[in-house]
Parts: C-alpha cells; sequence; structure tokens
C-alpha cells in the first residue's frame, strides 16, 4: 500500500495519531505537500463524505475522520505555506441572529473543512454586519447563514442587504441553509446558493469557489 | 430521590386517560381523571417579530385561537388545553409574552364561557439562559427576564406553566453528535438535575405564589434533538433511545421539587414520570408530523392524558387555517381513545397502538408499557440522580438486546455495534458523582460550559 493510500486509510478510520505519523513520513520522504493533501488527506475525507451522503456511517464516524484530518494538517500546514499553496476557498460560516440552533451548522463546517476549504465560524445568533466585517477581513469567498427558525430565516435578508449596502455584493457569494430554507426562499431574498444538507453545502461550495477563482 | 416506589407499577395501569394523581384546573378541567383531551400548540408562519410586526403577530395570535376554539366546540371537544410556546423574542421581551398570553387566556374565557367548553393555557416561556454562550445557568442576565414572564404569564391566567429548559445541554449538544454516552450521562445525569432543581424551586414558587398549577419540564433539547438527528440517520436509533432513558432522572426533578403536572408534550420520557409520580401527561405522535418526524407516532398515544400536535404554523392549508385543520385532527383522536374508555375497550387499544410500533425502533421499544414499568422500576431502585441515569441506560439496553435477541425488534446491522460501544462506556462510569466529575472535569472544554454554575 502506498503512503498516500494508507493516509486515506488511517484517516477514514479515525486513526489520528498514525494520520500524524504517516504524514510525516510522507513529508520526509520527499513528497509535495499539495500531493500529501489531495490524494491522502482529502481523499479520505472525500470517501467519508460520501459513505455519509450514502447513509453509510453516522455522524460521530466522520467527526472521528475529521479530528484525524485535522491532526494531519496541523503537521502539513507549514510546509503547503512553504510551498505556496492556499485554502483553496474561505468560507464565513454562522447562525443567523436570533437564532441559537447550531449543529445542522457544525456539520456544514466539518464537510466543508474536509473539502479543504477554510471555514470562519463566526457561532450563533451572528449580525448581519458581523458576517460583512468578517468576510472583508479575510477576503472570503462565501458567506454562509444558517437558520432553522421560520421567524430568523427572514435575517437572511438582512445579511445580503447590508453586504450590499456596502457595495460589496459582488464581491462574496451567499449561501444559505436549515431546515426551513428552500431553493425557492433562496431565490426570494437574492442568495446565490442553497443546499439542503451538509454534504451537498460542501460540494457545492467547493465548486463555487473553484468557479470564482478561475475567474 | 424523592420517588423510591412507583405511582403505577403494573404496566396495565399504564394507560391514556387516568393517572394516579389528577389534576383539576380553576375552570375544572381534569387531566388524568378518565378522559383525553387535546393539546394544542400554533407558531407564527415565516416572519420577523420585532415592534414593527408585533400588532400583526397579535392578530394572529387573537384570530387563530378563536377558530381553533370554536371550532373546538363544533366538534364537541369538551376540554382543552392551548399551548403557548413562546418565541424567542416574546421572552427576551417580556411584554410580548405576556400580553399574548393575555390574549389567549381572554380567548379561553369568553369562548368557554359561550360553548361551555373548559379551555386552558400552557404557558412555556423560553430558556433563554441558552442564549448566551456559555450559559451562566444560575447567574445569567436573561434569567430575571425568563422569571418574570412565568409570573407576570400566571398573573395573566395562564393555568398551567411548563418549559424546555437547558442546563447540561450545552454539553449534551457534542456528547450527541459524538454519540458519547459518558458526556451524555454527565450533561443528564449531573449538570442536567443539578439546574432542574435550581430552575424548579423558582418555578414552583411562582405557581403557589399565583396560585397557577407547575407543569412539567420535557429534555425536548436532548432527547428530542437525538430522536431528530436518529430520523436523519446522523446517530444510530439505539443512541436515541438511550439518551431518552438518560433523561428520565432529570425530567423527574420537576416533581421532586413540586411540580404536578401535566408532564408537557415533547418528551417522550413523559411516560416514566407517570409511572414513577403518578402526574398526567401530554403526549404527541403521528398528529405532531406537522412539527416533525417521529420513529413512535403509536405507541405515544399508549398512556396520554392530553394529547398534542406539538407546533404547528399558522398558515392556510385547503381545510383552512393549519392549527384547525391540526385541532381537528387532534379532536378525532382523542374520540377514538375515549370512546374506547367508554367501551371498555381501552386495554385493547391501547395494545394495538403499541404493538404496532415497537418492532420498528427501539425509540418505540422502550416506551412500550412493561419497558416503561422496568426501567422506571430500575430508577425508584437507585439512590440518587446519578445512579438512577445509569441504570435507565443499563436497563434500555438490556431491553433493546433481548428484543433483538428474540427477533421481536428488527435493527439495522450498522446498529449492533454500537450497542456494544456503549455499554463498554457506560461500564467505565463510576456511580459516584464526585468521582465522576473528577473523571469528566479533564475532557470538559471551560470555554463551552461552566461548572460553577451548576454549583460544581
Ligand atoms: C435541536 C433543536 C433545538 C435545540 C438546538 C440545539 C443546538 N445546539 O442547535 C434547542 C433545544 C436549543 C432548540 C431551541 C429552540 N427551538 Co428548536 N429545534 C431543534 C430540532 C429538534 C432539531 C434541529 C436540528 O439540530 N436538526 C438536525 C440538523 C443536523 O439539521 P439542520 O439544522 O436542518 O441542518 C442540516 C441542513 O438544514 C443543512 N444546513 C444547516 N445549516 C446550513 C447552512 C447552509 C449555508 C447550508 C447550505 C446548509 C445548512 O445541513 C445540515 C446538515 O445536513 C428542530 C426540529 C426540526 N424539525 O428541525 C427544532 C425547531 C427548529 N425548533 C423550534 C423552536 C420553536 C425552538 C425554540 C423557539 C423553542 C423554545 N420555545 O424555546 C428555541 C429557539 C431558540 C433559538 N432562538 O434558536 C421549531 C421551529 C418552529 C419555527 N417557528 O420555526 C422546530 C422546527 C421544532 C418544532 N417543530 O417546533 N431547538
Amino acid at each position: 500500500m502506498s503512503l498516500l493510500t494508507e493516509i486515506s486509510e488511517m484517516l477514514q478510520r479515525g486513526k489520528a495519531a498514525e494520520v500524524k505519523n504517516l504524514v510525516q513520513n510522507a513529508i520526509d520522504e520527499g513528497t509535495d505537500p499539495r500531493v500529501i493533501l489531495e490524494e491522502g488527506l482529502l481523499h479520505g475525507m472525500g470517501v467519508i463524505g460520501e459513505k455519509f451522503k450514502n447513509n453509510e456511517v453516522y455522524v460521530p464516524e466522520v467527526l472521528i475522520a475529521a479530528r484525524a484530518m485535522n491532526a494531519g494538517s496541523e503537521i502539513l500546514k507549514p510546509h503547503l505555506a512553504d510551498a505556496g499553496v492556499e485554502a483553496s476557498g474561505t468560507v464565513i460560516l454562522g447562525t443567523v441572529k436570533g437564532d441559537l440552533h447550531d449543529i445542522g451548522k457544525n456539520l456544514v463546517r466539518m464537510m466543508m473543512e474536509g473539502k479543504g476549504l477554510e471555514v470562519i465560524d463566526l457561532g450563533v445568533d451572528v449580525p448581519p454586519e458581523k458576517f460583512l466585517e468578517a468576510a472583508l477581513e479575510r477576503n472570503a469567498d462565501i458567506i454562509a447563514c444558517s437558520a432553522l427558525l421560520t421567524t430568523t430565516m427572514t435575517e437572511m435578508k438582512n445579511v445580503i442587504e447590508t453586504v450590499a449596502g456596502e457595495g460589496q455584493r459582488d464581491r462574496f457569494r451567499i449561501m444559505v441553509g436549515g431546515a426551513p430554507v428552500t431553493e425557492s426562499f433562496c431565490k426570494s431574498v437574492g442568495a446565490d446558493l442553497y443546499a439542503p444538507d451538509a454534504s451537498s453545502a460542501a460540494d457545492a461550495a467547493a465548486a463555487l469557489c473553484r468557479e470564482k477563482r478561475a475567474g | 430521590m424523592r420517588f423510591t416506589e412507583l405511582a403505577i407499577d403494573d404496566s396495565t395501569g399504564l394507560i391514556f386517560g387516568t393517572a394516579p394523581r389528577p389534576v383539576t384546573s380553576g375552570r375544572g378541567l381534569t387531566v388524568g381523571g378518565g378522559q383525553v383531551y387535546p393539546e394544542l400548540n400554533f407558531t407564527l408562519p415565516t416572519m420577523e417579530v420585532n415592534a414593527r410586526t408585533y400588532p400583526e403577530i397579535k392578530e394572529i395570535y387573537r384570530n387563530t385561537v378563536d377558530d381553533v376554539l370554536t371550532r373546538a366546540a363544533a366538534l364537541h371537544v369538551e376540554g382543552i388545553v392551548v399551548e403557548f410556546e413562546t418565541l424567542l423574542e416574546m421572552t427576551l421581551e417580556p411584554a410580548y409574552g405576556i400580553e399574548l398570553t393575555e390574549v389567549l387566556v381572554e380567548a379561553c374565557e369568553r369562548l368557554s364561557a359561550r360553548y361551555g367548553m373548559k379551555a386552558e393555557v400552557r404557558l412555556t416561556p423560553n430558556d433563554t439562559r441558552d442564549y448566551e454562550r456559555p450559559p451562566r445557568m444560575r447567574n445569567s442576565p436573561y434569567l430575571e427576564n425568563m422569571l418574570r414572564l412565568f409570573d407576570e404569564g400566571a398573573k395573566a391566567g395562564a393555568t398551567f406553566l411548563s418549559i424546555e429548559s437547558t442546563g447540561g445541554k450545552e454539553l449534551h449538544d457534542e456528547a450527541l453528535v459524538n454519540c458519547d454516552i459518558q458526556g451524555v450521562v454527565f450533561a443528564l445525569g449531573v449538570l442536567g438535575v443539578r439546574d432542574m432543581r435550581f430552575l424548579w424551586d423558582h418555578i414552583t414558587k411562582i405557581a403557589n405564589d399565583r396560585g397557577v398549577i407547575a407543569g412539567g419540564d420535557t429534555a425536548c433539547g436532548f432527547a428530542n434533538t437525538a430522536m431528530v438527528l436518529a430520523e436523519k440517520q446522523y446517530i444510530p436509533r439505539v443512541f436515541a433511545a438511550v439518551d431518552r432513558a438518560a433523561s428520565i432522572p432529570r425530567s423527574l426533578v420537576a416533581y421532586e421539587r413540586g411540580a404536578r403536572g401535566p408532564d408537557k408534550d415533547c418528551g417522550y420520557e413523559g411516560v416514566f414520570l407517570k409511572a414513577i409520580a403518578g402526574v398526567p401527561i401530554s403526549m404527541e405522535g403521528k398528529t405532531a408530523a406537522c412539527a416533525h418526524a417521529s420513529p413512535v407516532g403509536n405507541v405515544s398515544m399508549a398512556a396520554c392524558d392530553l394529547w398534542s400536535n406539538e407546533s404547528v404554523q399558522a398558515v392556510h392549508l385547503l381545510g383552512g387555517p393549519a392549527p384547525v385543520v391540526s385541532l381537528e385532527q387532534l379532536a378525532y383522536d382523542v374520540r377514538l381513545l375515549n370512546e374506547s374508555i367508554r367501551t371498555r375497550q381501552s386495554l385493547l387499544l391501547r395494545d394495538m397502538l403499541v404493538g404496532s410500533d415497537i418492532p420498528h425502533d427501539p425509540q418505540a421499544l422502550i416506551l412500550a408499557p412493561d419497558s416503561v414499568i422496568r426501567i422506571a422500576r430500575a430508577v425508584v431502585a437507585a439512590g440518587d440522580h446519578l445512579t438512577a441515569t445509569l441504570a435507565a441506560v443499563g436497563t434500555a439496553l438490556e431491553i433493546i438486546e433481548e428484543a433483538v435477541h428474540d427477533q421481536r425488534l428488527r435493527m439495522d446491522p450498522r446498529e449492533e455495534a454500537w450497542v456494544t460501544m456503549i455499554r463498554e462506556q457506560l461500564a467505565q462510569i463510576p456511580h459516584n458523582e464526585d468521582l465522576f466529575v473528577e473523571m469528566m472535569q479533564g475532557r470538559i472544554d471551560s470555554g463551552k460550559v461552566l461548572l460553577e454554575e451548576y454549583g460544581l
């Protein structure tokens, strides 16, 4: 088994310590950090993400894998920076003002990170200005808002208006989700993207960043 | 533990309509006294709650409750509870919550008088302490307004006071998605129990001072969250089942501190509380599909005293406003139950409700009357709440394992490994609170959970 395949497999089994060691070995062998990331870590998370999507594994299994991925990433990060590799995209994520539901949002974060995106999680009860402020500060690609209440989903519109009000609407893609949110609601408030679950949210965000960065 | 024996110790006694300690309201509605009544809850359609929208909101509440009670009278519903589960803004700004309580109470009084019906309001403020992360359970700046809504809402005429309190939830959320039974037991059996004692001393005092009835407190944010996650296949069903069992001693605390019921709808642990404390309970199941999916749609009805829809949005359907449609469904469910009581066939009906659900899901299995009595017995035999929590989880696992073994329960093969994992993790928990706190201390993120807010 190649080192990269082994990294992927250990990651899928959630073996953080092993992943860490294997990533170090791969670096010591002179493997390109970009390849370790793509064919080792992200490959492993991709497999787990697919299994989760198909209801073959439960969330705790995905979380263990995500922790193993983080352990490997920690080792890899300085080497990626040296090689001039950036995250494939940056997402500002939060639950909108007045809403405290965050289980779904946390899953979205985990799956997005598993796609190699950098996620800045602003937590719950996030006012519109905070989304914008963070997006400007981190030069983000996407602002992603979660809402679980029919009385707070309207806050998404306020986020979009705040961003537009500052003349920044074209700079960021705005993504919305959460149980009561639908494709048509997304359109009606003028958001760019809706996804019904965490895996498709991550897929869509990764695709959007690729597209955006390709120009 | 205040309760050391069961109020109902034979599973045939655990049945809808009758509780050993019925509760009677000022208007004379007796819950658990031989009949089942509907409990209806509704919430707003998609809209913001603020000063600008408030007048419209008031109109929605006023019109909806009128429509619901008028339809109830037309269907010869003799008694009904209207639950007012507030939205966050209505507790943060109690003036909204108080005035909307008045609106509902006024309608209940007026229409009860007009139609000779007994309609009562259950007021359920939000546990706004959760608004701050990490929450300060005892020193929260939100505590005062929350208690004010209880007090002034009681003064405004709410008959029953309830809450879905959140003590321990900040740890439980994470334990749940990680299927960490040690975290679950700590969150419910230690933190939850401690917070319930603190909170329910306040609530029962308010109820006593105002002469209203302290209803009860469900572990909705815990075990119902688990149920929703299991329904989405995010966590194993067996984990959701034992999470429910772990919530029993926590929710029992309200009755140890003087609450009288009816227990609130959104906690299926109510059946255990009925067996232990003898209190009447509200339950929700298939007729709450407007609010959420559930694997216990029929079995949950088996021992209800109030039958609830959990929550429905005040939107319009072909049949009329959704809350009226929902009331209609509840009313027919309740007619059937009461007819079975009248014709002495209630046990037969109960057993059909139970039998139709339990082969399909471990969460349904543990709500079957035999399981309830067995788990409840283990709870009252334990000396303290932590031991009781462990006993409840252990017994629930036993019941599930036996049923799988005898092929009475269909379980996804993916789930089987979890039964063993839960057992192993459970066995490592000390049966002593001090030792358990010590064990968990290193694992608890002090940025997320403030142990001192639980008196630890
Ligand atoms: C768990 C829960 C809670 C927990 C929250 C715990 C937590 N840390 O999040 C607690 C107990 C605190 C809670 C509180 C309340 N809740 Co609540 N809660 C739920 C419940 C049962 C499950 C939500 C959940 O976690 N689902 C599982 C996750 C994984 O799913 P999800 O959030 O939908 O996320 C997925 C997708 O939507 C998507 N997604 C999520 N976010 C995003 C973002 C983006 C950008 C994208 C693309 C995708 C995406 O991906 C996720 C993973 O696949 C729902 C019931 C329901 N039917 O949803 C009620 C529910 C949402 N709550 C409700 C209510 C009323 C409340 C309270 C007001 C109750 C009260 N009276 O106190 C408070 C409000 C507090 C507040 N201000 O937010 C109502 C809402 C009704 C309404 N009018 O909208 C519901 C529908 C229950 C009901 N049927 O009545 N609740």
